[in-house]
């Protein structure tokens, strides 16, 4: 049984769904004022290290990291509806890309699973 | 196996091990973060040595064509040279001062050594008293000199003197080039889209030529931006450019004025090409502009890593 990661299509389908996901991210006016006037380089260069990680894939992240990249944007009111919102826009860009609802389930899973040190709780 | 020279020493790779895994079991200091081909914070470069296609994946193609990988998931099998410093110095003379308008001078010189460099790279230009400050080239590397657009800042210590007291002849000094903001081949028929302000003009109009002499036959669309007329510069030539060639457009845009489009450049952008799928894109000047106008041609549509900037941070004054 090949991993998770395996089955997604490794980095190249983080290359493909980066751009997908970061735009409607980007055009959510409910979240799109944490990212005002972020360099976009940088910005996609930290949401394929995410993507990577939720996909299963190889990943060096910690849960203080986690809590230390989003401190600031808790000091400044970042919620469960911002992530919730964040988590739409993960799963709406994996049936974009054509990925089994069972595939995305466990996508889902990991990215949840890094709620409370994203919030900081 | 494989070794690795890193600053003048040789680092001997041990079975499996990446290079930055080499590097950081060896005491060397490397930033990193994911370790896993995707953040890109352990870019380096190899200025010799094959580079496994894996650990250029996903990267710019201005990167790739540098030399540039990922070193968390490099594992070579033949011997790298790895680059860390940004390129020698060499000497160079003004052999050429022209001023375009109130605030921008053409300056071109010659250096001892031919530079080898990509149109809209910079270099880092050194007066004999240390002064240093970085300058766009606008030129050609078949031209027989190095053309910068130099902008009077206020205050400017490097460009007040070049306005002021450079005589042709001078002596000064080259380091570099540096970035990754230039013309790749490959792709002929690609529409792209040219947009800055100020002496941003300098790498794009470099860029423009670039791309024209290696028969770059998609469109070519360039955006010039200033608050007023006076601010632009260069209009004669750039509309010499397109009678000469029936695929280059240039459009001066001002905020207000007679005679040119008026608007912002991001609005006027954004009417003249409201979907930039499949385009590539590169944007100079002013850093809070270069920001908004990468995120416009993104959300436009165009491929983030279609996308290359060169922000103009500027020297502090004193």
């Amino acid at each position: 049984m090949s991993s998770l990661y395996e089955q997604l299509g490794g980095q190249p389908a983080v290359d493909a769904a980066v751009d997908i996901f970061y735009r409607k991210v980007l055009t959510d006016d409910h979240i799109s004022a944490f990212f005002e006037g972020v360099d976009m380089d940088k910005q996609i260069g930290k949401q394929k290290a995410f993507l990577t990680m939720a996909f299963g894939g190889p990943h060096n992240y910690t849960g203080a990291d986690m809590r230390r990249g989003h401190a600031h944007l808790v000091a400044r009111g970042l919620n469960d509806s911002h992530f919730d919102a964040v988590a739409g826009h993960l799963s709406a860009t994996l049936q974009e890309l054509g990925v089994g609802q069972d595939l995305i389930d466990q996508v889902m899973a990991i990215a949840g699973s890094t709620r409370n040190d994203v919030l900081g709780r | 196996m494989a070794t690795f020279t890193y600053n003048g020493a040789a680092y001997p790779a041990a079975p499996e091990e990446t290079v930055l895994e080499t590097l950081l079991r060896n005491g060397i200091e490397i930033p990193n973060s994911c370790r896993a081909g995707a953040c890109q914070s352990c870019l380096l470069r190899a200025a010799s040595g094959a580079v496994p296609s894996v650990a250029q994946q996903g990267l710019k193609a201005t990167l790739v064509e540098q030399g540039y990988f990922l070193s968390c998931v490099c594992r070579p099998e033949a011997d790298l040279l790895l680059e860390t410093a940004g390129g020698l110095e060499v000497a160079a003379t003004i052999t050429a001062l022209e001023r375009l308008s109130a605030t921008v001078m053409r300056a071109r010189l010659r250096t001892a050594t031919p530079l080898e460099y990509r149109s809209g790279q910079y270099i880092t230009l050194r007066r004999d008293d240390g002064l240093a400050r970085s300058y766009s080239l606008a030129s050609l590397p078949e031209d027989d000199a190095l053309e910068l657009h130099i902008r009077r800042a206020p205050r400017g210590r490097m460009s007040g003197w070049f306005f002021d007291e450079a005589c042709e002849g001078d002596a000064v000094s080259v380091r570099g080039p540096a970035g990754g903001c230039f013309y790749t081949a490959g792709k002929p028929e690609q529409p792209l889209l040219l947009a800055g302000t100020g002496t941003g003009l300098a790498p794009l109009a470099g860029i423009c030529r670039d791309a024209l002499r290696q028969d770059h036959h998609g469109p070519i669309h360039l955006y010039h931006g200033a608050l007023r007329p006076e601010g632009l510069y260069l209009r004669d030539e750039l509309q010499q450019w397109m009678s000469m060639h029936g695929n280059f457009h240039y459009k001066p845009v001002v905020v207000e004025g007679a005679g040119v489009t008026n608007g912002a450049l991001d609005k006027v952008i954004a009417a003249d090409h409201p979907k930039l799928n499949g385009w590539r894109g590169f944007v100079c000047g002013d850093p809070s502009i270069v920001t908004m106008l990468k995120k416009n041609l993104f959300l436009a549509g165009m491929g983030s890593r279609e996308i290359f900037a060169d922000a103009f941070v500027e020297a502090p004054c004193n």
